[in-house]
């Protein structure tokens, strides 16, 4: 019982981080159908960002805000100067260019920060809680963790629901021509979505890291769970994308907790090629067929 | 040039599309508080024209004017944000979101507009226009009918407080009877708030009954240009182009 629940525990938190990662993904799909795959990239440099500030002697908050700015900027450049021109072309070009960031980001951080593992602080305590006599799987980090995500959740929500902007975002994501005929700047809305992803990419970069070890590739498979947890969640919702990446956080955990660590990334493939059979357009996505 | 406020002038405007010349040295004036209705075949350039004017197509020659401000080759964007409103022909309304989020991102366009002196819609003027949207406002747009898409997408066009309104085949694929409705509520609109409109349509009969104007189209070229009662009266062009 004790161990299920740890099990469970930790596989919520897991799932939180993949809930964070999914929504960036979903941000860009959204807006422009394209799988952003430099995103964990992205979000690594950032956070490597924020380690070097730490380690100038800043606070863990300062770091934390900056990587978070910095995602804000990084993802906007990298719209405007990099994706820009491949954007209105076929969709596999822009992949294959985000592809090529994902290579070129990883190798300018091991030149920039080093290619060996370096420890990267939690701001919380990372000892579990205590219930009784046990020490649950559950951290005051866990809750910082799984509290960010929830706030970032909300908070795409109530813009896409409730402000002009996102109501602007959402129309150029469904139609650039008709959004172009009543004044809505597209371009500058295709910058904002990869800002805004790039952000929440950070985030998750940053809670990945905490109280972990980051090295220029430690993000690789929480891209391939985050993907898996987009998928899940249907691409299109970011509601869809947090409850994606809980289930795909859960799923994981039980496998590697009953079955062994070694199938996790196997399970994870496994989640994704059924939920593409099954149910190609997600779990939770309502969008009928668009294509007319 | 001391043009009024919502003339549309398109002077030699020419496009092509490949070695396919779609507009060939078009001029077209629309006024403001007439219906002028542009007529033509398949093929005959109508839509390309309109696309043209709206910034859709990019690289013609000729001029697009508007109260004598050159419009000539600015981006969409610009274009419906100096008063130009276009319904592009399938109607264009976003399916995804709501009726009412449709109408706010008019809506949206006429507040920015208004600071340059628009004229004023609200939301609630375009649901005492059409009820039937307001009884679906919290719906996706998906679900309307294509009555109630034309409705749609005119009344968020209104709201966004145009000078001049492109019109493409509003008629099509709508049942006579909505079609005359859609037609006279065009003329009305015409009558009491005096924009300029200018209507593509190939269903000429109908366009005919409510326009003002009327130039015809052919491969791309004006064949003719004339008041629209003496446009209907004349058989000849009826039948080598207008095909009623």
């Amino acid at each position: 019982m004790q161990q299920f629940v740890n099990i469970t525990l930790n596989g919520l938190s897991q799932g939180a981080i993949y809930a964070a990662f999914a929504l960036a993904l979903v941000l860009i799909w959204r807006a422009t159908r394209i799988i952003n795959f430099a995103q964990g990239a992205m979000a690594m440099f950032t956070t490597y960002l924020a380690l070097t500030l730490i380690e100038s002697g800043q606070s863990y908050w300062v770091g934390f805000a900056a990587a978070l700015v910095a995602g804000l900027v990084l993802g906007a450049l990298v719209e405007r100067i990099v994706m820009r021109p491949v954007e209105g072309g076929p969709e596999l070009n822009a992949v294959i260019v985000t592809l090529g960031l994902f290579v070129a980001f990883q190798a300018l951080a091991a030149i920039l920060f080093g290619a060996t593992f370096q420890s990267f602080p939690a701001p919380f305590g990372l000892r579990g809680f205590t219930v009784g006599e046990f020490t649950i799987a559950f951290t005051p980090f866990s809750v910082f963790v799984i509290g960010s995500v929830l706030v970032v959740m909300l908070a795409l929500t109530a813009l896409f629901r409730f402000t002009d902007l996102g109501l602007r975002m959402r129309a150029s994501a469904f139609s650039q021509e008709v959004s172009r005929l009543l004044g809505v700047r597209v371009g500058r809305m295709l910058t904002l979505g990869w800002a805004f992803a790039a952000v929440v990419g950070s985030l998750a970069g940053l809670l990945i890291a905490g109280g972990n070890l980051v090295h220029p590739a430690y993000m690789d498979a929480v891209i391939v769970y985050g993907f898996v947890a987009a998928v899940l969640g249907g691409l299109e919702s970011p509601g869809g994308a947090v409850a994606g990446g809980l289930i795909t956080g859960l799923a994981l955990s039980y496998v590697s907790g009953y079955l062994g660590s070694e199938l996790v990334t196997l399970a994870a493939l496994g989640i994704l090629v059924a939920v593409l059979l099954v149910r190609p357009r997600g779990l939770f996505s309502r969008v009928a067929e668009r294509r007319v | 040039m001391a043009e009024p406020r919502g003339t549309l002038d398109i002077r030699g405007l020419s496009a092509r599309y490949g070695p396919v010349t779609a507009l060939d040295a078009v001029d077209i004036t629309a006024s403001p508080g007439r219906v002028t209705a542009v007529l033509g075949a398949n093929g005959a350039g109508k839509t390309t024209l309109l696309r043209t004017i709206s910034g859709l197509v990019k690289g013609a020659d000729g001029s697009v004017l508007l109260g004598g401000r050159d419009l000539t080759g600015a981006s969409a964007e610009t274009i419906a944000r100096a008063g130009i409103a276009h319904v592009p022909e399938g109607r264009g309304v976003i399916t995804e979101l709501t009726v009412e989020e449709n109408l706010r991102l008019g809506e949206l366009l006429g507040t920015a507009r208004r600071g340059k002196g628009g004229r004023e819609h609200r939301l609630d003027t375009v649901y005492e226009m059409f009820p039937a949207l307001e009884q679906r406002r919290r719906r996706e747009a998906n679900s309307l009918s294509g009555g109630e898409r034309q409705m749609l997408v005119i009344g968020r066009a209104l709201l966004s407080a145009p000078e001049v309104l492109l019109l493409d085949e509003p008629s099509l694929g709508l049942a006579p009877r909505i079609v005359a409705q859609l037609f006279a509520l065009i003329r009305d609109l015409v009558d009491r708030e005096g924009i300029t409109v200018l209507l593509v349509e190939q269903n000429a009969r109908s366009a005919l009954s409510i326009a003002d104007t009327g130039f015809v189209l052919n491969l791309g070229r004006v064949v003719a240009a004339a008041d629209a009662a003496s446009l209907a009266g004349d058989a000849d062009l009826r039948h080598a182009y207008l095909g009623f």
